[in-house]
C-alpha cells in the first residue's frame, strides 16, 4: 500500500503542475495537453509514454485497492467482538481512510469518463481539454463532486503519506515531526492546488 | 463514593457473556481500581454469588498481569496499569463500564481474564539472545554506547500486558512485537540473531491472528510504559533489511 500510494502521490504532483497551466489561457493548456501525446518523440511513438503511465497508474490503483481490502478483512477478523463502551478513536483523517479511499476510487472513474473519454462531459470536444474543463466546472454537480473528492484526497494523504513512511521504515523519533509536517504540506498543496481550478472557473478567472 | 459498575460476565470460553450491573458503595479515592473490584468481590462472595474473575499479580505496575478496558480505554483514563489506576479519577455517582481485552488472538477465559499466551509464542520465536550460561560474563567485554543502551531500555520497558492490542482498532500486536524486536536488535548481544529474530517474530505474530497495523497510534496512547510509536517503524525497517539480506541467518 505504501509503495503504490507513493507512486500515485508522485503522479498527482506532476498532474497538478500540468493542470495549473489552465491559468495561462486556452492556448498554453491545450498545447500542454497535446504534448502529453507526443512525449518522447521520435524515440517513442505517439501515445506510448501516455500509455506506459496509464498502465502503471492502473496497476497502482488496483494493487492499492486489493491491499486495502486484504488488510481490512484481516483487521476486522482480528476483533470479532467489539467493545460495548465505544469511544471516538484516532484523528478524522485516520478514521476515514477506508471510505475516503472508496470515494476517491469512484471519483477517478467519474474523472476519466468526464475528461478522458468525454462520455459525461457537457462540451465533449476532443482535442479541446481547456473548453471541456470549463464546461465541467460550469455545472453545480461537477464542482460538488470535484471539490468533495479533493477534500477526501487531502485527508487521505494527510494520514497516508506519514503512514507510508512508517511502513517503509523511514520513521524515527527525530524525523517524526518532519514527516507529519511534510504529510500536512503535501495534503494542503494538492487539495488547494486542485480546488483552485473549479474556483477559477466559478469566479471567471478561467473562462 | 457510590458507583455503578457494568462488568462483562462470562462463565467460560464457550459461554455467552453479557454486561452485568453492580452497585458498590463506600469507595474511597485512595483505593486502586483493583481494590475497588476486591471490595465488590467480597460482597459477591458473602451474598453467595460468583466473584468477578480478573488477572492481577504484583499490583505495582511492573508485571503486566492486570488489564481491563475501562470506559472504552485500555487500563482506564490514566496512562498506567489498572492496578495503579486510583479511584480519585472517578466521581461519586459515575457509571463505569469494565470489559476484557477484545481480540481474536486473546480469547476470553472467564469474565475479565483473557488468554494472552499468543504473546508468549511470539517471544518464544525470537525474543531472546543466545548466550552461554553458567558463568557471569565480564561486564566490559561488550561495550554498549549510552544512547544505544537508552534506546534498548526504553523498549525493554514493555511488560507485555496487551493494552496495545486491546486499544488498536485492528487488534494488532505490532507495538508489542516491535518493542521486543527493537530492544534486542539495537544491542550487540542481539546482533547474531538480528535478521532471524524480526522475521520469526513477525511470522508468529501474523499466524496468531492479530490484525495489521494502519498507524492509528492508539497503541502508543494506551501503553502504560510509554513504548514509542516509532518502534513500529523501526521494526519495519529491520524487517525490510532482513529480507534484503536474504532472510534467516541466525
Amino acid at each position: 500500500m505504501a509503495a503504490t500510494g507513493l507512486i500515485m502521490l508522485a503522479y498527482l504532483l506532476a498532474h497538478l503542475l500540468g493542470n495549473l497551466k489552465i491559468f495561462f489561457g486556452a492556448g498554453e493548456f491545450n498545447a500542454y495537453a497535446h504534448w502529453l501525446h507526443v512525449i518522447g518523440e521520435p524515440f517513442m511513438h505517439r501515445d506510448w509514454v501516455l500509455w506506459i503511465v496509464r498502465v502503471g497508474l492502473a496497476a497502482s490503483v488496483v494493487l492499492h485497492g486489493v491491499a486495502a481490502y486484504q488488510l481490512s478483512r484481516r483487521d476486522l477478523a482480528a476483533r470479532p467482538q467489539g467493545y460495548q463502551h465505544q469511544r471516538r478513536r484516532a484523528s478524522y483523517a485516520t478514521r476515514t481512510m477506508r471510505w475516503g479511499g472508496v470515494i476517491l476510487g469512484l471519483f477517478v472513474v467519474w474523472h476519466l469518463l468526464d475528461l478522458t473519454t468525454l462520455t459525461v462531459n457537457e462540451n465533449a470536444e476532443p482535442g479541446h481539454p481547456y473548453e471541456n474543463v470549463v464546461a465541467t466546472f460550469s455545472t453545480w454537480y461537477g464542482n460538488t463532486i470535484y471539490i468533495t473528492a479533493m477534500l477526501a484526497l487531502g485527508f487521505h494523504i494527510r494520514h497516508g503519506f506519514w503512514s507510508a513512511a512508517q511502513t517503509l521504515g523511514a520513521g524515527s523519533p527525530r524525523r517524526d515531526r518532519a514527516l507529519k509536517t511534510a504529510a500536512n504540506a503535501l495534503a494542503a498543496v494538492l487539495t488547494c492546488g486542485f480546488i483552485s481550478i473549479p474556483i477559477g472557473v466559478m469566479t471567471g478567472v478561467v473562462s | 463514593m457510590r458507583l455503578t459498575l457494568r462488568i462483562w460476565r462470562q462463565r467460560g470460553p464457550e459461554e455467552p457473556g453479557a454486561m452485568t450491573e453492580y452497585q458498590v458503595d463506600g469507595i474511597v479515592p485512595e483505593m486502586s481500581f483493583l481494590e475497588m473490584l476486591d471490595q465488590l468481590n467480597e460482597h459477591l462472595i458473602l451474598s453467595g454469588e460468583e466473584p468477578v474473575a480478573f488477572d492481577h499479580d504484583c499490583r505495582e505496575g511492573i508485571c503486566g498481569a492486570c488489564g481491563m478496558v475501562i470506559n472504552g480505554q485500555a487500563h482506564g483514563p490514566e496512562r498506567t496499569t489498572t492496578c495503579q489506576l486510583h479511584m480519585r479519577h472517578f466521581s461519586d455517582g459515575d457509571t463505569i463500564d469494565v470489559e476484557p481485552w477484545r481480540a481474536a488472538a486473546f480469547p476470553v477465559v472467564k469474565d475479565l481474564v483473557v488468554d494472552r499466551s499468543a504473546f508468549d509464542r511470539i517471544i518464544g520465536s525470537g525474543g531472546y539472545v543466545t548466550v552461554p550460561t553458567g558463568s557471569a560474563p565480564e561486564a566490559h567485554a561488550t561495550p554498549v554506547p549510552k544512547p544505544v543502551a537508552d534506546t534498548a531500555f526504553e523498549h525493554a520497558e514493555c511488560i507485555g500486558c496487551g493494552a496495545c492490542v486491546a486499544a488498536c482498532p485492528n487488534g494488532s500486536a505490532m507495538l508489542f512485537t516491535s518493542a521486543k524486536v527493537v530492544h534486542l536488535n539495537v544491542l550487540p548481544q542481539g546482533a547474531p540473531e538480528r535478521e532471524s529474530r524480526v522475521l520469526d517474530m513477525v511470522e508468529t505474530m501474523d499466524s496468531e491472528g492479530f490484525g495489521g497495523c494502519t498507524n492509528t497510534g492508539e497503541c502508543a496512547v494506551a501503553c502504560p510504559k510509554g513504548i514509542p510509536l516509532t518502534a513500529i517503524s523501526t521494526m519495519n525497517r529491520e524487517f525490510l533489511r532482513a529480507q534484503l539480506r536474504g532472510g534467516r541467518k541466525g
